[in-house]
């Protein structure tokens, strides 16, 4: 009986972690592993959507807010996509678009945009960043809606000035409103802040004797559904199919009529906001601060390598095994199923029963997986690979 | 009518000068076929219709407009149909995905059409079987009446078709012509081939010949003696 519910609560607490890292890892698993593009400012577009629920929060304690508190995740959810997505876009127009085929340049320049993020949310006070992102978001989208007219020729410089005014204007305001009314978001503040949880999130559900905290579970519903609708959208969708065949043959895609510039925009868009749900995610398990996104970026790349770049199920199974190993690993579950082990035996696993020593152990181990599966879990098969 | 006008194309790989003022039309409702020895600038000659190639001087016209400052997808979209050499099948995806795909030429893509035309099964029957297939599975024969079949779903206006039997078993080589024929009958659309093969090079109307990146002949292929094939086709 033991034996069951051990194994029961060690399934739950790797799925736990595991869900952690797929929803950290399932933007890098589109951007890095359909695009190819080394984007190591991923980590930081995790932290901005940490950054967003915290301000969403904020918000939502005004009393005009104050009723509707409990559900301000729902909220939190798309606003941090919005924002993570819409500087990705920004930050593939700017910087990735120039850099496509190179990769190390392209990891180098992202490292840097990491740095500027980083600092960024350290010392622009949170009021303006949000007035920022308010900018830039009807700025990139506005084009897209005008009527195509109006963007055109020279009357297009017209326009799209105007829309930069109206939006650098709606960025001010929003800031400034923001700042007044909520005074802690008017200062730069380069320490960590901490989200507070509803209150319907902060215990735990009893199930036949295993403890499941709510954030817990919550994380995972996120990431399930995160899932299911990425896989939905790349299978079943008309722009998920234009991805696919962009990914596959660039060039022919593009004679065929696709357009692959809209196409790179909205891929690098779509696994930018996914960084940001992951954010909303981490901001439920510990305080946010500006270096939140640097400790998950190693465990995103790892998760996507070990699954086979490219390769969305691999993915899903490798940041499970690597949940279900950390927990076995880093909380000794072999101690306690097998308590009359050799006590040598038990100082090794007793030296690992940490959390960051299971990490040191498992990516020990996934070092040495991939000296003879370099393609991961599951590489791609077929014509593909040798084209 | 005049489909397709190009005037004075310069192209270049890195530095080095691949087609030399290319000059060539095109007529609504005919086959011209471009013939050369491998290496000539051929291919060459199509990438840069389609875009995928930049010609440093010289400009392209469709029904009159100039492309030359179109991307290769916008270029679809103004109806030059594009069927490379290699096929070129997105080798992931099914058939009917890869067929699908061609709808993106038509105005408005796929996010306005959606019905693969049923034509295409008339003209290839094995596609209707392959449908759930992945593209890359397909034999060459296969991926060839595939690629064509993409390219016609789009109803282009100018159709270019690089070297489409080659590699092929006889008996496709014979289904992609008479396909090729009545689509030219029955849309009047024009067709820009490259081939080898003298059966269908005599198919054609007008014929282009190409030596070291330039036009150094040209007439209606039944002006085609034998001296001329002996020197431009490898055969």
């Amino acid at each position: 009986m033991w034996a069951v519910q051990l194994l029961v609560e060690s399934l739950f607490n790797g799925i736990a972690i595991g869900s952690v890292l797929l929803i950290a890892a399932l933007g890098l698993a589109i951007v890095f592993g359909l695009m190819g593009v080394i984007n190591l400012a991923h980590g930081e577009l995790i932290m901005l959507g940490a950054y967003t629920t915290y301000v969403v929060q904020l918000i939502f304690r005004l009393p005009l807010f104050q009723p509707f508190f409990d559900a301000y995740v729902l909220v939190a959810l798309p606003a941090a996509f919005l924002v993570s997505g819409v500087v990705g876009v920004l930050l593939e127009r700017t910087v990735i678009r120039r850099l496509y085929g190179n990769p190390l340049e392209t990891l180098l320049a992202t490292w840097g945009v990491s740095l500027i993020l980083q600092q960024f949310v350290r010392s622009v006070p949170l009021a303006s960043a949000t007035g920022l992102v308010l900018a830039l978001f009807v700025g990139l989208l506005a084009p897209a809606l005008l009527p195509s007219e109006l963007m055109a020729g020279p009357r297009g410089r017209f326009t799209s000035a105007g829309i930069w005014a109206g939006a650098a204007l709606m960025g001010v305001l929003a800031a400034a409103g923001l700042g007044s009314l909520v005074s802690s978001l008017s200062r730069a503040n380069p320490r960590n802040v901490d989200v507070t949880a509803p209150a319907w999130m902060r215990g735990s559900l009893d199930l036949a004797g295993l403890t499941m905290p709510v954030p817990r579970l919550v994380i995972i519903a996120i990431t399930v559904v995160a899932v299911l609708g990425i896989a939905w959208f790349l299978a079943r969708s008309v722009w998920g199919m234009r991805i696919r065949a962009v990914t596959q043959n660039r060039p022919m895609s593009d004679c065929l009529g696709i357009p692959t510039e809209t196409v790179d925009v909205l891929t690098f868009g779509v696994g930018s906001g996914l960084a940001g749900v992951a954010g909303v995610a981490v901001s439920l398990l510990g305080s946010v601060g500006p270096n939140v996104g640097t400790s998950y970026i190693v465990g995103c790349f790892m998760v996507v390598v070990l699954g086979g770049v490219g390769n969305l199920l691999g993915t899903v199974i490798a940041s499970l095994v690597i949940g279900v190993m950390t927990d076995l690993i880093g909380a000794g579950r072999l101690l306690t199923a097998w308590p009359g082990m050799p006590s040598s035996m038990a100082t090794v696993v007793d030296f690992f029963a940490t959390t960051s020593m299971a990490q040191v152990l498992i990516f020990s181990l996934i070092v040495v997986f991939l000296q003879f599966r370099p393609a991961g879990l599951f590489p791609q098969k077929g014509r593909l690979v040798e084209a | 009518m005049t489909l397709l006008e190009i005037h004075g194309v310069n192209t270049y790989y890195g530095e080095s000068h691949i087609l030399r003022d290319v000059d060539l039309t095109v007529n609504a409702g005919e086959m011209v076929c471009l013939i050369g020895r491998n290496g000539v600038g051929k291919t060459t000659l199509l990438k840069s219709l389609i875009g995928l190639l930049r010609p440093r001087s010289g400009t392209v016209l469709l029904e009159g407009k100039p492309m030359d400052r179109l991307a290769p997808h916008q270029r679809a979209r103004a109806g030059v149909g594009y069927v490379p050499q290699g096929r070129e099948i997105i080798p992931q995806l099914t058939v009917e995905e890869n067929l699908l795909l061609g709808l993106e030429a038509r105005p408005g893509g796929l996010g306005r059409h959606r019905q693969i035309d049923p034509i295409v099964y008339e003209l290839f029957p094995i596609l209707r079987e392959f449908l759930p297939r992945k593209g890359g599975d397909l034999s060459g024969g296969q991926q060839q009446q595939l690629a064509i079949a993409r390219a016609l779903l789009g109803q282009p206006s100018l159709l270019l078709l690089d070297e489409p039997t080659e590699g092929i078993q006889p008996n496709i080589v014979q289904d992609i012509e008479r396909a090729v024929r009545r689509i030219i009958a029955e849309t009047g659309i024009g067709v820009l081939l490259v081939e080898q093969h003298l059966n269908f090079v005599r198919q054609a109307d007008r014929y282009y010949a190409m030596q070291r990146g330039g036009i150094v002949a040209s007439g209606p292929t039944a002006d085609l003696s034998q001296d001329v094939v002996d020197r431009f086709l490898s055969v």
